[in-house]
């Protein structure tokens, strides 16, 4: 029955990819907005234990300012111990690769760092080096960095023998194999561990603040919920999200515009 | 000259146990000589080449390059692998030139001179493509333009026409004689195409497996410039038969080399 085939499309029905993309997760999101907005009213849940969605709105808002400097003070640290995480971990990614000796003094180390618990050791920081920027930065450091560590460890060592090779063809010294070779080609993998140690990042900044701060989103969650106002506390949370969700953007973007070559959204390796 | 004095090679595999690739052999290579590789698969003819481009020490013997012996890469050598292995991340005018940014050789000319070979082998118009946008046969002339391009003394090219049709590849090994007989340099050229080893080389080394040994050494008397009008001519097809007798055992023919 040619008919019945040709009468097929129009019977499921097939959103054009933009609906699908962009305005079905839009939807779907503002239902379940509306859905805690009504469960909360409809049950009349108390606002310290879980604020409605309008609540958490209201009571954020009406603090003015003082928001966007916590937040600012949490990108700060999140962003120092981000770049602190990349210059310390891209030369001990190298140094493990290019030579045994290096790796087998370094390795276990690094696996000790990563059995401490870090957020037991913030406090410990903070009493030696004071409530200050830099034991924040360090504990960020410490949540974020060993992923980019081992990712780029394994984009270095995973350098196809044949490029080494053609490299040695050319004479290329050890620094150029490393400049030129290996480290071109663990850009995707660097990228798959930056796009993990950035959201670590945030985690690391806001384990920081909870313990040593007098700013920043961690520290406001912290006061807040000291005082039962649940509503700013989940105001702060919700404003982490977005921020590890645009900083993780940012690094993609960056990947996309100046690694064109490099796709570690299809061979995320950590 | 290049001379291969007693040369043998063998491989350590995974689990421990050897490979011998290559028997003990002596050989030489005269300055400016086109010498043609044949063989079957496995004999041991990129172990060769990686011997002689000094990438690979040999278990024993010597190998030596007009006089001196080679232990690493030499600056006037070049290799054709026999995988195009361009770098992915880099255009095809950056792979050309890479080595000899590696080598600091790379001078404003450098760029001129990258754009006429690719032009040469057809590629004009490809040089900011990426090695991905690019066929396999493409991708192996990229890398053949990469070793022409340092002006080697020693070319050595494994297997470089593998990829390419019937066509592209009589017309590349007609323009690689020409570059050739404009500058002269020594070439070891391995293929699995009989005739195409008759067209191009002085002498035709046939080796035969486990381990790698030379079976003989063929001289090619066909007078130059070579074109593919001599395939009819007896010589050549004495050489070609002769070449595959070697290879097959007497008289006979067998599917696998052409
Ligand atoms: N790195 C290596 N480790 C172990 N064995 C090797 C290695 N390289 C080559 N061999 C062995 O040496 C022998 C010769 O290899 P080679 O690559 O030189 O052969 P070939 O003549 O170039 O073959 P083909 O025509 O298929 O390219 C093979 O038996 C191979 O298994
Ligand atoms: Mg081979």
């Amino acid at each position: 029955m040619a008919a019945d085939v040709a009468e097929l499309p129009e019977q499921g029905f097939t959103l054009p990819p933009w609906v699908r993309e962009i305005v079905v997760p839009i939807v779907a999101f503002m239902l379940l907005v509306a859905a805690w907005e009504a469960m909360v009213h409809g049950f009349s849940v108390p606002e310290f234990i879980l604020p409605a969605p309008s609540a958490i709105w209201t009571e954020t808002t009406k603090i003015g300012w003082p928001v966007f400097y916590h937040t600012l003070a949490t990108l700060r640290t999140t962003l120092l111990g981000f770049v602190a995480s990349i210059l310390i971990s891209l030369p001990l990614a190298v140094a493990i690769t290019a030579s045994p000796l290096l790796s087998a003094a370094i390795y276990p180390l690094l696996v000790i760092t990563q059995s401490v618990p870090k957020v037991a050791l913030a406090p410990v920081l903070i009493i030696g080096l004071g409530a200050n920027e830099l034991p924040r930065v360090i504990v960020t450091f410490l949540v974020a960095f060993f992923p980019l560590v081992v990712s780029t460890t394994a984009g270095l060592l995973a350098t196809p023998p044949e490029l080494i090779e053609l490299g040695r063809s050319c004479r290329a010294s050890r620094f150029q194999e490393m400049a030129r070779i290996r480290f071109p080609f663990a850009i995707p993998f660097v990228f798959g561990g930056l796009k993990v140690a950035i959201a670590l990042s945030v985690v690391g900044a806001v384990v920081a603040e909870f313990v040593g701060a007098d700013q920043g989103l961690g520290y406001l969650i912290q006061t807040s919920t000291a005082f039962f106002r649940t509503s700013v506390a989940y105001g702060a949370v919700i404003i982490l999200g977005i921020l590890g969700i645009v900083l993780f953007q940012v690094v993609e973007l960056i990947e996309r515009i100046f690694f064109p070559w490099s796709n570690s959204h299809e061979k995320m390796v950590v | 000259m290049i001379v291969l004095d007693g040369v043998a090679k063998t491989f350590r595999a995974n689990d421990g146990s050897a490979v011998p690739a290559l028997a003990k052999l002596s050989l030489s290579f005269r300055p400016g000589e086109f010498v043609a590789l044949v063989g079957p698969s496995g004999c041991g003819k990129s172990t060769m080449l990686r011997l002689v481009a000094g990438l690979i020490p040999p278990t024993a013997g010597d190998i030596s390059i007009e006089g001196s012996r080679v232990t690493e890469a030499r600056s006037d050598t070049a290799m054709v692998f026999q995988a195009p292995t361009l770098l992915p991340w880099a255009d095809v005018l950056t792979n050309v030139v890479f080595p000899l940014r590696i080598m600091g050789r790379y001078t404003p000319e450098s760029e001129d001179k990258a754009r006429e070979l690719l032009a040469l082998v057809g590629l004009a118009g490809f040089e900011k493509k990426s090695p991905r946008e690019l066929s396999g046969g493409m991708q192996q002339r990229a890398a053949i333009c990469r070793a022409l391009l340092i002006e080697p003394r020693v070319l050595l090219m494994d297997e470089p026409f593998g990829a390419l049709d019937a066509l592209t590849r009589e017309e590349m090994s007609l323009e690689l004689l020409r570059i050739w007989s404009a500058r002269p340099m020594t070439v070891l050229f391995v293929t699995h195409s009989i005739s195409e080893a008759v067209l191009l080389a002085d002498r035709v080394v046939v080796m035969s497996p486990r381990p790698g040994r030379i079976a003989e050494i063929i001289d090619v008397p066909l007078p130059r410039p070579r074109s593919f009008e001599q395939e009819g001519l007896h010589e050549f097809q004495d050489c070609a038969q002769r070449i595959r007798s070697l290879i097959f055992g007497n008289g006979g023919r067998r599917s696998g080399i052409a």
